[in-house]
Formats: C-alpha cells, structure tokens, sequence
C-alpha cells in the first residue's frame, strides 16, 4: 500500500513538473472589477476597458489564448500565489512590498492620484492642515491608502474600503469629505458620473509609484519575458496608441 | 518547537507595536459593538417573545413577519441596506441626527440589535411556549393573574430553558460581528484586513484574529457554563 502510494506521489510530482514546463498555451489574468474606464462590465454584462483591450491585444502578440478572472482587489496576490490566475493585470502599481512577492513587468501605464470632494470643499492636498477633522477615503492597500496615510493620518480621519465603488457610494452619502483615488477612475466614476455638478478635483494631482505593469508568480520568468516582449511591440506599432485614445483624450503611456 | 515560535517572533516585522495597539483598538471596538447589541437585543427581545406569543393576532403576527424578515435575509445584506440606505433619505443629511448616523457605526449597532433581537426572540418564545401546562394550570388555581403568571411562573423556567440556545446566539453574534468591517469600522477583522493590505501577509494576520477570537469565544463558553450551573442546578444528576 506504501508502495504503490509513493509511487502515485512520484507520477503527480513528476507529471506537474512537465505541467509547469509548457509552453503557455492559456494565460489566466486577474482583474479587479469595477475600476472605470481601465475594467468594467458593459450594460449587457462582457468586460470592457482600457485594460481588458489591452491585455486581449497583448495576448493577440504574444499568441496565447487569455481568460480573464474577476477577483476582489484585497485577495488579489493571494489568489496568484494560489494558482488561481497566472497573471494580475489589474492596475497593479508596481512598487517595493509587492516586489517582494511577485514578478513584475515593465511598467505599460502610468496615471498620476487625484483629489475628490464636493464642490464647496476647500480642501489643499499638499497643506493637510485644511483636512483637519475630515475624513479622507482611500482603497484599502492602495499607494493612495499608502499617500493619504503618510500624510493626513496626523490630522484627519483616515477610511479604508474593500471595493473602489464602496468609496464612491459614501462619498456620495455624504460620509467622505475627500477621496484620494487614481485620477482617470476618480473622472469617470465621481465626476463624469454624476454629470458634474456636485463634486471636483481638489488641487492638482500627484504622481505615485513607477507604474502599473503586469505582475506574475516570482517562478515565472518566461511569462513576464513574453508580457514584456509584446507590451514593447503593442507600444510601437500603434495599438496601444489606439487604445489610449478610445479611452483618454491624454497619454497614459509609460 | 520552542525555539521556532521564539525565532519566529524574532524575525517578525509584522507584530510590531502599533500594530498590535491597532489589533488591541479592534479588539475594544468588537467588544464594545457585541455587548452593545447584546443587551439592547435582549431587552427588545422579551416584550417581543410575549407578544409573539400571543392569542391576538394582529400582535403575534406582526412580531412573526419582523422576526422572519431579519432571520430571513443575511446580516451582511441587512448592514448594507441600513448603512447605505440611511443616506439617501431625503433631507437627513441636513437634519440634527445626521452627525450620529453619519458615523459608520451608529448604522452598525441597529442592523447587529434587529437582527440579534430576532434571533432571541425566537429562542425565548420557543421556552415560553414549552412551558409545561401544569405549571401555568397550578398558577391559574392560585388565582394568578395573566400578568402575574407570566411573570412568576413563565418567565423565570423560560429563561433557564432559553439559557444554552442563547449562549449560542451570543457567539454567533460575536462572529457575525466580523461583517462590521466591510462599513470601514476597525473592528478586530477592519485591523486585521488593514495589517494583511500593509504586509500582504493574510496568514499571519488573519491567524492572530483568529486567536483573539478563540479568546473571547473561550471566556464567553466559561462564563455561560458557570452561569448554567448556577440555573441548571436542579438539572445536575446527583453526584452520589
């Protein structure tokens, strides 16, 4: 019986190692759903977005067969390191912690963090002594969580939220006074959105992080070589471009 | 074994200070938020279990279609509801209880007292109705009102019943209390949450929550167990 249970062991071990040596027939990418305009559901369902147009054209390049997995932002490099996907490609900033524990890509965009508050407000994000006593909304695990809690924590009250629209809504409902929030995702869904009345862009933006690019299990090199192989061509041969103007009337290019 | 628990802890970046201090504020907040709903629960609860059990029908039946409802439908739906509901009513943002329900938590303890007062009036209407007829029939011969009865006779048995069924309800509370923290209160899974975002360590932080939880479940099963030898006494089997 322990024999042949060491030996059903060996055939799994050895047919997983011919299993990870494959040639990347299928990639699995994550993505965090809503995060408007880079992914979100169009009216009848299907994914659409900056970066689901972008990963289906890098896919195209690299000519592998792409499969898109929504997963929540706050599990989303568990599930990685779980198996669950081989990829991220979900507005992932790339930065010094994650490095820890994924691959990343060259950077494919870079947006800079924007300031969100009613129209009254007269919040200055680079002197927080104007956000004394209010209450500034981040997502959870962010580089904008990361800003606001370096900066304001001092002075004003800090809320963390698991799902970007969670923050919208309360920003909305009146409990937030200021939402630091990826720029282009704080136009579409907060002001855009509401037609542009009731809320603004406070001060300028700030640039933080080196990017967003594609991040991959730490194992796979060959994965991240072939996104960074594509993501070159894509960015020369004018797809990117294309794409970029569907969405922005600016570059996000990086 | 030791000196890997002890090299653990030396290697650790994790559990630091202010984290723990972070974990320690989670843990006053659940506390505080259980015990709130707890009791403001079990004082709705009773008025709520008699009438349930009542001949009229209009009383009984209307406390039946509350208790359905919030036994009906998911805590995490009703805090939804409650939470983001309450802002978009109309004109309570310029009213004078906009500050208190503005805070997440004041939506928080009423979606925790309905639904806790539910769930315990269903429990103790369940001891009333098991009361044996005897009982109330010797009550009745000694010319006890209906008030007197529920009061002398009814309740105090019911209550003993309701004892273990209840304690349970106390720890599914304690539990389900962990919801809390999808409305950004920092309760002790909100602490939890925030150290594993910062670190990207789910095991280690989640585990640590998990360990004050085991905590306080320990000392909630200790404290109903000496309550229950106290009201059970008469149910022990003698010990010769």
């Amino acid at each position: 019986m322990k024999k042949t249970l060491v030996a059903l062991f060996g055939a799994v071990v050895l047919s997983s190692t011919a299993v990870q040596a494959k040639d990347w027939d299928v990639v699995r990418l994550a993505v965090d759903v809503p995060y408007e305009p880079f992914e979100y559901r169009a009216p009848d369902g299907s994914l659409t977005g900056f970066e689901i147009d972008l990963g289906n054209a890098v896919c195209e390049e690299m000519q592998v067969k792409c499969e898109w997995i929504v997963q929540a932002w706050d599990g989303i490099i568990p599930g990685l390191l779980a198996r669950k996907y081989d990829a991220i490609f979900s507005s992932m900033s790339i930065n010094e912690e994650r490095a820890k524990k994924v691959l990343f890509s060259e950077a494919y965009y870079n947006t800079p963090t924007g300031f969100f508050g009613p129209k009254a407000s007269e919040v200055d994000p680079y002197n927080p002594e104007t956000l004394k006593g209010l209450r500034v909304g981040a997502q959870r695990g962010t580089i904008q969580d990361v800003y606001a809690t370096e900066n304001y924590s001092s002075v004003a009250e800090i809320k963390r939220y698991t799902a970007g629209d969670d923050l919208v809504n309360d920003l909305r409902g009146g409990r937030l006074d200021v939402v630091v929030l990826d720029y282009p995702v704080g136009v579409s869904t907060i002001i855009e959105a509401d037609g542009g009345d009731a809320y603004k862009v406070l001060g300028d933006n700030v640039q933080l992080g080196e990017g967003v690019g594609v991040a991959a299990r730490k194992r796979d090199t060959d994965l991240i070589e072939m996104f960074n192989k594509a993501l070159a061509t894509v960015k020369e041969n004018g797809v990117y471009d294309e794409i970029n103007a569907k969405y922005f009337d600016y570059s996000i290019k990086k | 074994m030791y000196e890997a628990i002890e090299q653990l802890l030396a290697n650790n970046d994790i559990f630091t200070l202010s984290t723990v201090l972070e974990y320690w504020d989670g843990l006053v907040m659940t506390v505080q938020l259980v015990f709130l709903s707890l009791i403001i629960g079990l004082v709705l609860a009773i008025p709520l279990a008699i009438m349930r059990t009542s001949e009229n029908w209009l009383v009984n039946r209307s406390v039946w279609l509350f208790t359905y409802i919030f036994r009906g439908t998911p805590l995490l739906i009703q805090l939804y509801i409650i939470y983001y509901g309450v802002a978009y009513i109309d004109g309570i943002q310029q009213s004078m209880f906009w500050p208190i329900v503005r805070e997440a938590y004041v939506p928080t303890l009423f979606a925790f007292v309905l639904n806790t007062a539910a769930y315990t009036t269903e429990i103790f209407r369940g001891a009333i109705v098991a009361t044996g007829r005897g009982e109330i029939e010797a009550a009745m011969a000694y010319g006890m009102s209906r008030g007197k009865c529920m009061r002398r006779i009814i309740l105090p048995s019911a209550f003993r019943r309701a004892l273990p069924a209840y304690s349970n309800e106390v720890i599914f509370m304690l539990h389900a209390s962990s919801i809390a923290s999808v409305v950004t209160i920092i309760d002790i899974t909100g602490a939890a949450r925030d150290v594993y975002a910062r670190y990207y360590a789910p095991f280690e932080a989640f585990t640590f929550a998990a360990l004050i939880y085991l905590c306080l479940t320990f000392i909630l099963v200790f404290g109903f167990k000496q309550w229950e030898k106290r009201w059970h006494r008469h149910l022990r089997p003698l010990s010769s």
